[in-house]
């Protein structure tokens, strides 16, 4: 058996958040534009799953012309098998919340939300406690910035930032056309910089260490270190901080029980990697890395040899079922339809090649839904139904 | 005024009559009420002036802010893939054998009711559950019998 390179585990996201109060007086001294070229050098890329460069997304809000702007932490935290962003507001709040407020600052935004998703209601009080006291500081050093908890209600789709913006303008939780993006036409229709709490931390690194220590690690197109949440069967589920890039046989090697078949990356709007492709893929964004590369938010979810591939993707369909919005056909549809697809095939009232005429109803979908909720469901249906279909059958 | 009402009233004022103020003010007659009936909805959009069928659309979008009324605990138990495959059925009989209810049902003394919710974030400690606000991980039959005996305990001091 080859040897596996062991996975490079770092510590920046939990360690030390004491001298927040330092971060945030000294770079609220420098330039704003000083401060994105620190980012945008860095190459940090979102964090949430999506990928979009964080350096960007705050110089096109920076530059947008309006008298009020917006910054939101998006802490709707909902894929299946990710649990990293409650562990960082519970660990390092603090961290979060002076993101924020330097977000405000290069940007011009005076008001910042934490949209906190409903599961997470019992963090409220703590998070909250730390926000006045983070507030009480923001007045003695006499900066402008307040902070609010928004509490989501249940609902997958307002982690999606168009929807989430909804969500808190008090409507129906239902993405909008893109573009407009956020960063011209966000929340209330203002300029509007929205961030996953994670990259939010990734940023106060940058700000503390400079964008040097954060670019040395990682891989070219995927610098820097990421949360991974590792659930399913695995002797260690946790959250762990490694370097991106890694491969995924690499991955295995540290955190399969020996029987591993095959591992979700990405949770249910990811895609599954059986056994016989770990050592082709890893864990990072598209670009020159070999084989396959697979961006994630984080979630990754073990299967061993015990587990019927049909079942999880049974869950998976009736999870996307539920949590479509129902605002366009494709998506509302699709979803239905797909788990009325494989049931039949799995009885037997519907024949194997069914499952062909499923696969080109999941690419109809990505090119049509109008989120990436819709678009993706193809990713995990697609590298499901191909990778075992002995078992969507029999 | 009857007391629904004034607390409606209280909360647009805490809030602001504005549309940004829909969930935040369902949220809070929910925490009050444990679930929006169709006279706070109605009274919820006299107070922000927007129609009722708004707010019932908005309200009926999030899993969280139950329509019909609720026990006093509300168990959501998550049925997303990790739990699924670390026993939450066998969890998920243990209630229904102990509270004698079926998924969606409440008890008759109106204590409990029982329902199924998507990931809840605990994957790393399956399965899992909240009982209100309060989340309970690595369950097992035994474990959960106990949790619940707990909150019994409770109904009967109150």
């Amino acid at each position: 058996m080859a040897i596996a390179n062991q996975l490079k585990r770092v510590d920046f996201i939990f360690n030390n958040e004491n001298d927040w109060e330092k971060v945030l007086s000294s770079s609220i001294k420098k330039k704003p534009q000083d401060l994105i070229n620190e980012l945008i050098s860095s190459e940090l890329k979102g964090r949430g799953g999506a990928g979009f460069p964080t350096g960007i997304k705050w110089k096109l809000a920076a530059e947008a012309k309006n008298d009020s702007k917006y910054i939101i932490c998006n802490a709707d935290e909902g894929e299946p098998g990710t649990f990293k962003d409650r562990e960082i507001l519970s660990k390092v709040p603090y961290k979060v919340l002076t993101a924020m407020a330097i977000c405000g600052y290069i940007t011009g935004a005076k008001e910042g939300f934490i949209y906190l998703r409903g599961e997470y209601k019992f963090l409220q009080t703590e998070l909250q406690k730390a926000i006045d006291e983070f507030q009480y500081y923001c007045k003695e050093i006499k900066f402008d910035f307040s902070i609010t908890i928004f509490m989501g209600s249940g609902a997958y789709i307002c982690g999606e930032e168009t929807a989430l913006m909804e969500s808190m303008e008090g409507k129906r939780g239902e993405p909008r056309n893109k573009p407009p993006f956020p960063t011209q036409n966000g929340y209330l229709d203002k300029p509007t910089v929205i961030n996953n709490v994670e990259t939010l931390v990734h940023t106060f690194t940058i700000f503390k260490y400079g964008a040097k220590k954060f670019y040395d690690l990682g891989v070219q197109y995927s610098r820097g270190t990421k949360l991974f949440s590792v659930s399913g069967d695995t002797p260690k589920p946790g959250i762990y901080e490694l370097e991106l890039g890694m491969s995924l046989q690499d991955f295995v090697y540290e955190f399969g029980d020996g029987d591993t078949k095959a591992v979700q990356v990405g949770g249910a709007s990811g895609f599954l990697v059986p056994r016989k492709k770990f050592k082709d893929a890893a864990i990072g964004f598209k670009g020159k890395l070999t084989g396959i590369s697979l961006p994630t938010g984080g979630s990754m979810m073990l299967f061993n040899s015990s587990r019927s591939m049909y079942n999880v993707l049974d869950n998976y369909l009736e999870f996307f079922r539920e949590e479509s919005c129902g605002q366009c056909t494709p998506c509302r549809v699709g979803c239905q339809q797909l788990l009325l697809g494989i049931k039949a095939v799995k009885r037997g009232e519907k024949p194997a090649s069914y499952l062909e005429k499923l696969l080109r109803l999941t690419e109809t979908m990505q090119l049509t839904a109008k989120c990436g909720l819709g678009q993706s469901v193809a990713n995990s249906f697609s590298s499901i139904v191909e990778n075992f279909q002995e078992e969507m059958i029999y | 005024m009857n007391p629904i009402r004034s607390l409606i009233r209280e909360l647009a004022e805490k809030h602001g009559r504005r549309r940004e103020s829909l969930l935040p003010i369902m949220l809070a007659v929910v925490e009050r009420e444990k679930y929006l009936s169709e006279y706070s909805m109605v009274e919820i959009a006299r107070e922000v002036d927007i129609p009722a069928a708004e707010v019932y659309g908005t309200a009926t979008f999030y899993s969280f802010i139950e329509t019909k009324p609720t026990g006093k605990y509300i168990i959501r138990i998550c049925k997303t893939i990790t739990c699924s495959m670390k026993g939450k059925n066998l969890v998920l009989f243990a209630i229904q054998d102990m509270l004698k209810i079926k998924l969606g049902e409440t008890t008759p003394d109106k204590r409990f009711t029982l329902m199924e919710t998507n990931c809840l974030g605990w994957c790393h400690k399956a399965p899992a559950m909240m009982v209100n606000n309060d989340v309970y991980t690595e369950l097992t039959p035994e474990k959960v019998r106990d949790i619940l005996s707990g909150y019994m305990k409770i109904n009967e001091l109150n």
